[in-house]
């Protein structure tokens, strides 16, 4: 790889999810030169992993499709993934920016034609449906996978598994001697785009998601409901298989909680509004969801999709937050046992599937970034001077406000690039 | 108005507040219910944690006052380390307790109550808990018949903690002590005086 040509002129974005590609778009459409570093091996982040999209229930695809079309026509953004920041040192206008690329042993040569992935044979859990199901150690993360490129696993190198795929391979794509680098960059500003992580679920003790296999994520159920997930489409309980219909929601599942997150998560209320859906979608007046709830909180403009829910006979809501969930061990169905507020009846009501609405915790650890990030008490970012938090690094936030958030950071950062041109005149 | 007023004591919440232990976070519960959801004993009582602290809220003083949840409370915690508020529940309870028993408006026939008062009257008196009047003075405590017949049920497990040396009938006439009496009683005083001065009962 040849290390990209960058200036105090340049944005760095780090992070690829909707966030970090609308914020490199924007600037980069403002004729800026911008960066942009990515984990994993492809760009698209969470939203990739979602079925459908509040409040229209549309694909996440389309609008991902429309970012990489914005991409693919613009020369000003260098894209480069498998990538995670190590250092930043400097100040506004002028940051030096260490970082690390990870080997794909895979090249540019790659034509995603899938030859590789046939001809090995061992698996590993597949991180893009949650550990559900297994994929090769040679795999194309999604369909939907920017850039469109295959990607050896680490585990597969030094044993024969690298030795079928390099022999597949028609392109010399395989490349098993592939070696770590590293980027050492000078910028102007920084959008710090890294996202959310679920809340781990199995903190939660007494909802037992660590013991009891029919407890599951929201974002597990996200993939179960997928036609191209783990179970294509259908809602099987992980314990027997049977399909789930009596589904129970239980929201704030470690949010607006002193011993776990702190925050509101703010989409967790839509998220289980709109799975509702989903159930109905399969099973018609056959399903039945139930909404363990606090308080439902449909932010703004989504309190129209609230009430239309609210409207539809098979789903029912239960003002409490359920304190214990017991397993039956013989039929793996599971009780959940509370009080609720709405008169102070205690419950215990006996459900198919557990779905846990886990809460969102920022995802911006790992690299050593400079004291002049702040951040909130839940740990998301505050805006700084010339670094700028974008989308869910920034807070719990849905696609749409993600997306404005974005292009707020990418125009604060511009102004900081600008300033610097301004200071020292075009050569 | 006045007539509401008679009904919900709509400054009950400020009374609870200046006057029961821990009074100040009851307006901090978020009625989620996980502590009623929680609570061992929550089956057998009229108002969970969660209901109670409502029912404060909305001024049904009396109701509270007179309520025997509070005294059912066996302070495991389960509801203190789930509380995603992190109320001090268990010490509410039991403030809430405490401050009822001083208005005297705890109901007629209270066993927690009464086994309290035994307990600290027992422990008072020399400093050191004397096991054995407490014990009798328990199984005494419905009448004397009922006390004879408690005492012949548990004869057995009376006779062996003689044999294994851990209770001795002499006990019962004069019993062990603390030495510095007088010290006891000067630091039981002193308690008592901080609290008198911590707590004013607005009756
Ligand atoms: C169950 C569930 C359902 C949801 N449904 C909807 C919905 O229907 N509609 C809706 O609008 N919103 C929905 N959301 C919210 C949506 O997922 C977020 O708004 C969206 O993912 C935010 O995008 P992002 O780019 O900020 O973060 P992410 O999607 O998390 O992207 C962050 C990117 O940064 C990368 N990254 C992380 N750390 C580093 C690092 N150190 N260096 C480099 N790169 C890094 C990650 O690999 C990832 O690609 C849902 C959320 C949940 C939990
Ligand atoms: S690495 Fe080679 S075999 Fe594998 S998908 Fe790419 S071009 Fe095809
Ligand atoms: S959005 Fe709803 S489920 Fe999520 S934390 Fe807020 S109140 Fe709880
Ligand atoms: S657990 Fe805490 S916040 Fe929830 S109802 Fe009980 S006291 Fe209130
Ligand atoms: S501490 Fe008291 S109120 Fe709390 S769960 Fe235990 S018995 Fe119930």
């Amino acid at each position: 790889m040849t290390t990209p040509i960058a200036t105090s002129q340049t944005i760095l974005v780090v992070g690829g999810g909707i966030s970090g590609m609308t914020a490199a778009l924007e600037a980069a459409e403002c004729g800026k030169q911008v960066i942009l570093l990515e984990k994993s091996p492809t760009l698209g982040g969470r939203t990739s992993l979602l079925y459908r999209y509040f409040p229209k229930l549309c694909h996440p695809v389309c609008g991902l499709e429309i970012n990489l079309r914005r991409l693919k026509g613009n020369r000003n953004v260098r894209v480069i993934t498998m990538a995670e920041v190590t250092r930043i040192s400097g100040t506004r206008g002028n940051y030096t920016v260490a970082a690390k690329v990870s080997p794909r042993y895979i090249n540019e040569n790659c034509t995603a034609c899938g030859e590789c992935a046939r001809a090995v044979s061992a698996e590993i859990p597949n991180p893009y449906n949650y550990g559900l199901d297994q994929m090769k150690v040679a795999y194309l993360p999604h369909d939907m996978a920017y850039p469109l490129r295959y990607v050896l696993d680490p585990s597969a190198i030094g044993t024969e598994e690298a030795g079928k795929a390099q022999a597949a391979c028609k392109y010399s794509a395989v490349d098993p001697g592939m070696q770590e680098e590293a980027l050492e960059l000078t910028v102007g500003a920084v959008i710090w785009a890294t996202g959310w992580q679920p809340y781990d679920a199995a903190k939660i003790q007494p909802y037992g998601y660590d013991r009891f296999p029919n407890v599951i994520t929201s974002l597990e159920f996200e993939r179960l409901c997928d036609p191209h997930g783990p179970t294509g489409g259908r809602i099987l309980r992980s314990s027997d298989g049977k399909e789930a219909k009596n589904i129970a929601f239980i929201q704030c599942a470690g949010s607006r909680d002193e011993n776990h997150l702190r925050h509101c998560s703010r989409i967790c209320c839509m998220a289980s509004l709109k799975q509702t859906q989903y159930v109905r979608d399969v099973y018609g007046e056959d399903g039945k969801s139930t909404i363990y709830y606090i308080d439902i909180r449909a932010i703004d403009r989504f309190e129209d999709f609230y009430q239309k829910v609210r409207k539809d006979p098979t789903v029912s809501f239960i003002k409490s937050k359920v304190a214990r969930i017991a397993q039956e061990s013989k039929s793996g169905d599971l009780i959940l046992h509370g009080v609720d507020t709405e008169g102070y009846h205690r419950y215990a009501n006996t459900h198919d599937l557990v779905v846990l609405a886990v809460g969102m915790a920022p995802s911006v650890h790992g690299a050593d970034i400079p004291a002049e990030i702040v951040a909130d008490s839940s740990g998301f970012l505050e805006p700084g001077s010339g670094i700028f938090g974008a989308g869910c690094a920034s807070g719990p936030l849905d696609v749409n406000r993600s997306v404005q958030h974005a292009t707020a950071a990418a125009l604060r950062a511009i102004q900081v690039i600008n300033q610097n041109s301004n200071a020292e005149p075009a050569p | 108005m006045s007539e509401l007023n008679i009904k919900y004591h709509n400054d009950f919440l400020k009374e609870v507040e200046e006057n029961v232990e821990e009074g100040k976070w009851v307006k901090m519960c978020m009625q989620c219910g996980v502590c009623a959801g929680s609570c061992p004993l929550g089956p057998h009582w009229a108002h969970p944690p969660q209901e109670l602290f409502m029912m404060v809220r909305a001024g049904k003083r009396a109701e509270v006052l007179g309520s025997d949840s509070m005294w059912m409370c066996t302070s495991c915690y389960n509801c203190v380390v789930r509380c995603p508020r992190k109320l001090p529940i268990t010490q509410i309870m039991h403030g809430l307790a405490t401050y009822s028993n001083q208005l005297g408006l705890t109901p007629k026939i209270q066993p927690t109550r009464d086994f309290s008062i035994l307990f600290w009257k027992n422990c008072t008196r020399t400093g050191r808990v004397n096991e054995l009047k407490l014990t009798l003075g328990l199984y005494f405590m419905d009448g004397f018949m009922a006390g004879i017949k408690k005492g012949w049920a548990m004869r057995g497990i009376g006779l062996g903690l003689v044999k294994a040396g851990r209770l001795n009938a002499f006990e019962l006439l004069k019993g062990h002590v603390c030495k510095d009496q007088k010290g006891i009683r000067a630091m039981l005083n002193k308690a008592a005086e901080i609290e008198q001065r911590r707590k004013r009962p607005a009756v």
